[in-house]
């Protein structure tokens, strides 16, 4: 067997480039996502025809691929809009816009989800205090179901961690492009995808480790 | 002085007719007792009065206005309400609890809510629980917490939807004790219970409802001794 420990360990510095980059896209997106998350989970479950624009969005985002959706905002929106985007968008910019809108959808469902998890009694108690409906959103039922979403959007975001190397495909050197680099350069596929692996299964399972300490914490009053 | 006037009030679920055209009136100060079997409207009744439940058809008035939903946020300041399982919001101390609804309906001071919030707690018996969670007590102190945090709006009446049913046997005086203190006060309440000695000793009128009809209403010496309508005899009958 022939594994050189030498060029995993030169290969690092220019990986962790990489990762810091995923991990900087990851984090910004599921941000993105868990703000228009909540504006379009509290939409898909509002009895107005705003739900109709929630649910238009969020199936059509879990119903195609990222990748797709990747390359429209990419090669499509600068095509379709060239007066806006003379010179065209920077792969940065696509990456996070599609990551986010992405992230978006999924963590819409996750909140609708909580949302309907809290008893109805609790919107009844609240309303019967003379809380507005939006007050009762915002004081009462908002809290209570982020607290219990914090484990399914620690889901989310180790699965947008893995998705975001997708970007790849546009260029963008997060840690699969860095990859594709290094092991270009090296001819060394097996050792550069271990350490890719490696770092993945690094930040994936901190992040777990950082859910499951925040669930524990924020469990009083549950 | 009339504070609720309910007129032929009908609610249906779908083809389920629960409530099939209540009228009744309840004066200022009074202590009205809704009781009646299982699945007969008392509490859909109660929980139309706030709309909580959508009247189907009918009206309700309070001090003599017609409750719509413009005025509704209006009127639910002034009509407290205590819940079969209490429905605390338990992210929240006790003492926020109680103050939550002053601060953001009625835009009392923080410090003035929280002040008021301490005295209702004494006056249920829990001043030492304001920095306590509701999973941190019991049932009956949870009741009680809920009580205090109706009252903490200053309402002109009180709703209570069996607030006893989900206790302990041992806690259900203690929830009891602070109704009645209520009522001793000059509360106009309307109380939907199985507690039939609470009915006895602290109603002014109690209601009989059955199959969605207000069947007899009447002073509790009356309606518990000498009962008019058969349905009230074969109900008492089974349960006294």
């Amino acid at each position: 067997m022939d594994f050189q420990w030498n060029l995993v360990w030169s290969s690092v510095p220019t990986l962790l480039e990489g990762a810091v980059l995923t991990l900087q896209l990851t984090t910004i997106a599921v941000s993105v996502g868990v703000v228009l998350g909540t504006i379009f989970g509290i939409m898909r479950l509002s009895r107005t025809p705003l739900r109709y624009l929630a649910m238009g969005y969020i199936d059509f985002i879990r119903g195609t691929p990222l990748l797709v959706q990747i390359f429209i905002i990419y090669y499509g929106v600068p095509n379709l809009l060239p007066r806006l985007f003379t010179t065209g968008i920077q792969p940065y910019v696509a990456a996070l816009v599609a990551l986010s809108i992405n992230s978006g959808a999924y963590v819409a469902e996750i909140v609708r989800a909580g949302i309907q998890s809290i008893e109805k009694g609790q919107t009844e108690a609240a309303l019967s205090l003379g809380l507005s409906s939006t007050a009762t959103m915002i004081h009462i039922i908002l809290p209570q179901a982020f607290k219990r979403i914090i484990p399914p959007l620690g889901n989310e975001f180790i699965a947008l961690l893995k998705d975001s190397s997708l970007v790849s495909a546009i260029a963008l050197e997060e840690l699969v492009r860095k990859a594709q680099i290094v092991s270009g350069r090296t001819f060394r596929p097996f050792e550069v995808w271990f350490v890719v692996a490696i770092m993945y299964l690094i930040m994936t399972v901190t992040v777990s480790r950082i859910v499951s300490i925040l669930e524990r914490r924020l469990r009083v009053g549950e | 002085m009339a504070i609720i006037e309910v007129t032929n009030l009908h609610k249906k679920f779908k083809d389920l007719h629960v409530l099939k055209g209540i009228t009744t009136t309840i004066k200022q100060g009074e202590v009205v007792v809704v009781i009646g079997p299982s699945g007969s409207g008392k509490s859909t009744f109660l929980r139309c009065l706030n709309f909580l439940e959508l009247p189907t058809s009918g009206e309700i008035k309070f001090e003599g206005n017609l409750i719509t939903h413009r005025n509704l946020q209006l009127v639910r300041r002034e009509m407290g309400m205590v819940f079969q399982r209490f429905n605390l919001f338990p992210h929240m101390k006790v003492v926020d609890n109680i103050t939550l609804a002053p601060k953001l309906v009625r835009k009392t001071e923080p410090a003035i809510a929280e002040s008021q919030a301490h005295a209702l707690l004494e006056r249920v018996g829990l001043s030492d629980k304001a920095d306590a969670y509701p999973e941190q007590l019991s049932g009956g102190q949870q009741q009680r917490v809920a009580i205090a945090r109706a009252l903490a709006m200053r309402p002109k009446v009180m709703l209570f939807d069996e607030p006893t049913s989900a206790l302990d046997p041992e806690m259900i005086g203690e929830v009891l004790d602070v109704m009645k203190s209520l009522a001793a006060d000059g509360m106009t309440m309307i109380v939907v219970t199985h507690e039939m000695g609470f009915a006895r000793e602290v109603a002014d009128r109690v209601i009989f409802l059955d199959d969605g009809l207000l069947v007899e209403e009447n002073s509790p010496d009356q309606l518990f001794s000498a009962p008019q309508h058969p349905r009230t005899q074969s109900f008492l009958s089974k349960i006294l």
